[in-house]
């Protein structure tokens, strides 16, 4: 009995299966394809793929006002001074007393090689960052930029004084 | 079968793989997407060659512009619902719940608070016409000191992101590091625009 009735549905389903062959539904997809890039070229477009990149800038602690100054002085021969300058000037010296004032270009062949011979001559360098009120803020991210591709790890941003002020004047045209 | 094949005079085109092709793109886009912000201050950022991807979460973007204009915002709804109150309770302005709402869906703002209310209760299309005037930093009236200590008050693992303009003065720019430096913040992170070397 229970053969008879697999039978029966095997048979029913063969012929079902006849029927469907026959009359086979066709869908059309067109719609569901426009749907489908539709919705692609809205996501295209308003996705952002590339995160902004983001340069790391650690500054020096502020000093306590109780704490007692342990600050280690450092060498004047080993200190670099980068001026930033107004019209995306740049100028470059070692020391602090008398020193000589290059002026030095922005980019691969100006700063970075300038940085690589210090970097290579002299142990220990420290770089002191000093812009200049007229120069932007592209020109700092710039200077800290070529810091990390020389990876010099001692510089600071520090403030300019009136007699570095003078010397890169005395130094214009 | 040959009447079968001998009734299809029109070639008809398979579309299953197309359509599964689109799906398949749709899904990765909608995966993969996170939505272009609506950004108030348009900055034209700086080249570096730096890799570090910003971090996504637990920000503060301090944004400001070559004109000198800054703005503020940080993310997640309920950190900026609680900056607002305490900035609020800071400068003596209550917040209707409706604003309150509003500030937790701004990304970025620029206005004093004395006219938050007024830019919070406008619809996000009309705010997006409004030039606004940035944060004041005057020494007698400097809101954005205190829009960053309340943020590190509503989130205390807040990171400092600084999103400027490349042709910023530099005397603006150390105003603002120099305040964050006030404020025991001494890593940030600088947006910048990934450059090419060989250039």
């Amino acid at each position: 009995m229970i053969d008879k009735r697999i039978t029966n549905l095997d048979e029913e389903n063969s012929s079902r299966d006849a029927r469907a062959r026959r009359e086979s539904v066709d869908i059309d997809m067109n719609p569901m394809v426009d749907l489908a890039f539709l919705l692609l070229t809205f996501f295209m477009l308003t996705t952002t793929f590339a995160r902004p990149q983001a340069m790391e800038l650690l500054m020096p602690v502020k000093p306590k006002a109780d704490a007692i100054q342990q600050e280690q002085p450092v060498k004047e021969s080993k200190t670099i001074s980068i001026v930033l300058s107004g019209n995306n000037r740049l100028y470059h010296y070692q020391g602090i007393t008398d020193p000589e004032v290059k002026a030095v270009s922005y980019g691969k062949e100006g700063i970075h090689r300038v940085l690589e011979e210090y970097k290579a001559s002299i142990p220990g360098l420290v770089v002191l960052v000093k812009p200049q009120e007229t120069s932007t803020y592209k020109n700092l991210v710039d200077v800290l930029d070529e810091m990390k591709a020389s990876d010099i790890q001692r510089y600071a941003i520090t403030e300019i004084s009136l007699r570095e002020k003078d010397l890169i004047k005395n130094h214009q045209p | 079968m040959p009447n079968v094949i001998k009734s299809q005079k029109t070639p008809r085109l398979d579309m299953n793989p197309m359509t599964d092709l689109a799906f398949l793109l749709v899904t990765f886009f909608m995966l993969t997407t996170t939505f272009k912000t609506e950004e108030p201050l348009q900055v034209k950022l700086p080249y570096s060659q730096s890799q570090v991807k910003l971090p996504e979460t637990d920000i503060m973007t301090i944004s400001f512009g070559e004109e000198g204009r800054i703005f503020f915002g940080v993310d997640g709804k309920f950190t900026r619902e609680r900056m607002l109150d305490l900035m609020g309770k800071h400068h003596g302005i209550s917040f209707s719940p409706a604003q309150v709402q509003s500030f937790g869906l701004l990304n970025s703002m620029g206005v004093p608070v004395s006219n938050l209310p007024q830019l919070l209760d406008m619809p996000p299309a009309q705010r997006k016409e409004v030039a606004q005037p940035g944060i004041p930093i005057d020494s007698l009236n400097n809101e954005l000191d205190d829009w960053i200590v309340f943020a590190r008050i509503a989130n205390p693992k807040i990171r400092v992101v600084l999103n400027g303009d490349q042709e910023t003065p530099y005397p603006l720019v150390k105003r603002i590091m120099n305040m964050l430096v006030e404020n025991n913040i001494t890593r940030f992170n600088l947006i910048t625009e990934l450059e090419d070397r060989a250039s």
